[in-house]
């Protein structure tokens, strides 16, 4: 086997932290290594190492068996590696070709045929569809991510690297670029994929090297080992990969919610006419592309967005009086005594406060109780203790601002306080995005336990395996309508992943782009 | 009739002013360094010019045509791109908060001018003394066979060559930022730098040659208005702040391109100019008419904002610091 790429004994620090520690990884021609490791584990930083981001510390690169000394994106370029990050690295006001020539030498005038030629040719060759013309900031993210392939194949890259390639994507759009990639390969490049999720190394990969904590654990042909196997090799022990689902007991109606519909600051309906009933005691999934009017239905329910008229949230409490939602503010609501709890997306910008510590964010949700001109820090203090012992929090101290702690751990603040607040709805949005397998598991449990205490959950996800194994029914929104509310337990990803791009009753059988945008 | 003319005389000047302010500020802005140190900047061009003619003229008995030229032009452009290395250095190397480090240049530009604009009064002897004739002539120098075309020979030839010189030089900088594959990557670096660092572009090096050139071309406005509009005098007053704060409007006004702010700026100069014409204006409702080119400045502001087209909005990483390695 020839190597493509081989690091050796690379280490990286910033300030304390330490992202890796000698680690040592062969990326070999014409392969599709997969590499594995929790968040934090630094695959990442490791692969930026290899797009000239960041510079080791220590260790040495070959790149085709000669050492080599990547310092900036553009040497990487040089050495045909390319690199398609998490975050789409595309100017949004620029078109598709404008991107692609950016940073490029060859002449000084921008020769916009030439380039929508060879664009052509690239797309033709992988099976890539891409308009030149289009501006960044039409796309779907689909579209943008096949622009950064394309990008970095437009430039010669051989190596390419792709971080967490799927998280943004559909079922469907994970096989297009699944085969996308094997095309690659077939063609002789070699592809890394950065990735946290086991199915798909299992799908697409032909070698897996695994990351724990910065350190290298080992690598493995695909065709050897098993998820399980994989998950013990990333955590370090062996995990239970299974989510526990009991079956709904004595479900009742807790929200009624019927013609939901929200416009946007521009006037653009973004949810329209959704109804459905969120029953105590069961687990109600939402999915749906990024910008299908998730969000706008959850800020509805809680108030803090609002509805057209005609819209009515009904909120049936545990002792059976009805009250309407709809037209109040968040504080209304809460003295109605209506227990809802709402874990939102942005988890520092409405979550949480990231400039104060622990005891301070909890106080936020209860400091109108207490009366008197100062404030009364015990019970936040014991709360935020409770909160750290009881979901394992790692911090430095109670007083360090949330903003300094890791994703894993302010999610693990934010859920503690919300379900402190012995909700009766409890909503989180993409509660586990960026987590690793522990946490996530972790989050899934709590869930699951509200879920037992009669709590009517309505949980927004992206992950469809996640969704599938966890709920007891699956809402889907597609651009903003209701298009299917599913059993999760006789859905399949296929029959979710559908109704989340194609909306039923629509004559012309178009197929609707995510990104909150509606081609009328 | 010749009012009109004369209103569009006193725009076109007025105008190329603040054009090369503004022409200078939309490189820079391109680049993501909004630069409210345009007057400041402004000043140390109009000054440093006006030392160097000064002490040329001094020197010398029979001044050098050309060489009043070189010195004047090299000398305000040279201080100006100075104070935009200063600002360079500490928000793109120090990466300093670019609002303040702006401000604070406006202040030390307008001091330092002021200063050294009050000592060569008096070495020159006494207030309103200083004049390098020989300097200004040059600048203000036109065409006798083109400016005698009557009426068309009135509006476009009876300026000196600085005029075309703002002309070329905001229809170049169009040109460049929207044709080039440097213009390109500029504009990458201010809308997006670490995208433009990843396609292996020097944001660096791009930042401080837009802020440096940049400022150098707004304080050729400076020596513009030194040495053509005030007859290479030098006067102690707050007129070139003013010019300064009117060319970071316009930047806005053009929707960060230099063409439009070749009409804009005249635009701005017959807003600006027009209480001259009007009868029967006080004191204080001529003031009220000054200030028409920035209530337009801000009906544009809430227009574009309304439209909400991307491209009419200023760069989108404008205003913050860039660093590699940032988590």
């Amino acid at each position: 086997m020839e190597y493509a790429v081989q690091m050796k004994n690379i280490s990286k620090s910033f300030g304390e932290v330490k992202a890796n520690s000698s680690v040592s990884l062969d990326i070999c021609k014409g392969e599709i290594l997969a590499l594995l490791g929790e968040n934090g584990s630094g695959k990442t930083t490791l692969m930026n190492m290899l797009s000239g981001i960041y510079y080791p510390d220590e260790g040495q690169i070959f790149v085709g068996g000669e050492e080599v000394s990547i310092r900036s994106p553009k040497d990487a370029y040089d050495l045909k590696i390319g690199m398609i990050h998490q975050h789409f690295k595309l100017v949004d006001v620029f078109t598709a070709a404008e991107n692609i020539v950016l940073g490029l030498k060859e002449g000084k005038r921008l020769g916009k045929r030439a380039v929508a030629d060879r664009i052509r040719e690239i797309c033709g060759r992988y099976g890539f569809e891409i308009d030149p013309d289009r501006k960044v900031y039409d796309m779907t993210v689909s579209q943008k991510q096949t622009l950064e392939i394309v990008k970095a194949l437009y430039r010669g890259a051989d190596i390419l690297i792709l971080d967490e390639p799927t998280a943004v994507l559909t079922p469907q759009e994970t096989e297009k670029l699944f085969a996308v990639i094997k095309n690659m390969k077939n063609d002789g490049k070699s592809v890394v994929i950065i990735t946290h999720k086991l199915h798909e190394v299992m799908e697409v990969s032909d070698r897996v090297a695994v990351l724990r904590k910065g350190e290298f654990v080992g690598s493995i042909p695909t065709c050897q080992t098993d998820p399980e196997r994989l998950a013990e090799m990333m955590v370090g022990r062996s995990v239970s990969l299974n989510i526990e689902r009991s079956e709904p007991v004595n479900p009742t109606p807790r929200l009624i919610v019927k013609n939901l519909s929200v416009r946007n600051g521009e006037g653009v309906p973004v949810l329209e006419n959704v109804s459905f009933t969120a029953y105590g005691g069961e687990i109600l999934g939402v999915a749906g592309v990024s910008g299908s009017g998730q969000k706008e239905l959850l800020e509805a329910i809680a108030g803090l967005q609002k509805a057209e008229s005609g819209s009515s949230v009904i909120y049936v409490a545990p002792d059976g009086t009805q009250c309407e939602l709809v037209g109040k503010r968040p504080s209304d609501i809460h003295d109605l005594g209506v227990q809802l709890s709402f874990v939102p997306e942005d988890r520092l910008g409405m979550g949480l406060v990231g400039g104060m510590g622990m005891p301070e964010n909890m106080m936020l949700k209860s400091y109108r109780k207490s009366k008197g001109f100062f404030m009364d820090m015990g019970p936040s203090r014991r709360l935020a203790e409770n909160v750290r012992d009881t979901l394992e929090v790692t911090t430095p101290s109670l007083g360090t601002p949330v903003r300094k702690l890791s994703g894993g751990n302010v999610q693990k603040v934010l859920v503690g306080r919300e379900l402190a607040a012995e909700p009766t709805v409890l909503m989180t949005a993409y509660a586990v995005r960026g987590l690793d397998i522990n946490t996530s598991h972790t989050i899934y449990r709590l869930l699951s336990e509200q879920k037992k205490a009669g709590v009517a959950v309505i949980y927004v996800g992206e992950d469809l395996d996640v969704l599938l194994e966890l709920c007891d029914r699956i809402l889907v929104l597609c651009a903003g309508r209701l298009n299917d509310i599913a059993d999760a337990r006789t859905a399949t990803k296929e029959s979710i992943g559908y109704a989340m791009t194609y909306l039923k009753n629509n004559k012309a059988g178009d197929r609707i782009d995510g990104g909150g945008q509606k081609h009328a | 009739m010749s009012q009109i003319i004369s209103l569009m005389q006193a725009a076109v000047v007025f105008g190329t002013v603040i054009m090369f302010g503004a022409v200078g500020e939309i490189l820079s802005e391109k680049s993501g360094n909004l630069n409210l140190g345009v007057p400041g900047i402004m000043y140390l061009g109009g000054i440093a010019s006006l030392m160097g003619a000064f002490y040329y003229e001094s020197a010398v008995a029979e001044p050098n045509k050309l060489l009043c030229l070189i010195i004047a032009l090299g000398c305000g452009f040279g201080a100006a791109c100075i104070g935009g290395l200063i600002y360079g250095f500490l928000t793109i190397t120090l990466r300093a908060n670019q609002n303040v480090t702006g401000l604070t240049l406006t202040i030390f530009g307008s001091g330092f001018g002021n200063f050294f604009g009050g000592s060569l009064n008096k070495l020159a002897g006494g207030v309103g003394q200083i004049s390098v004739a020989a300097t200004s002539s040059v600048f203000r120098a036109y065409i006798p066979a083109l400016s005698n075309l009557g009426y068309i020979g009135k509006v476009f030839f009876t300026y000196g060559w600085m005029v075309y010189l703002a002309l070329a030089i905001a229809i170049f900088c169009g040109w460049f930022l929207k044709r080039t594959k440097r213009g390109l990557n500029l504009r990458a670096v201010g809308e997006n730098p670490s995208t433009a660092d990843a396609a292996g572009i020097s944001v660096i090096r791009y930042k401080y040659l837009a802020t440096c050139l940049g400022a150098g071309i707004s304080g050729l406005g400076g020596v513009f208005y030194t040495m053509d509009y005030i007859k290479g005098t030098w006067g102690n007053d707050l007129t070139i702040e003013s010019l300064g704060w009117l060319a970071v409007a316009l930047v806005i006004f053009t929707t960060w391109k230099p063409v439009n702010a070749i009409w804009g700026s005249y635009l701005f100069g017959i807003l600006y100019w027009m209480y001259f014409y009007i009868s029967g204006l006080t004191r204080s409702t001529q003031e009220l008419f000054k200030m028409i080119p920035y209530l337009v400045t801000l009906a544009v502001l809430v227009f574009v904002s309304m439209k909400r087209k991307r491209e009419n909005l200023g760069p989108a990483a404008l205003g913050l610091s860039f660093f590699r390695e940032e988590r």
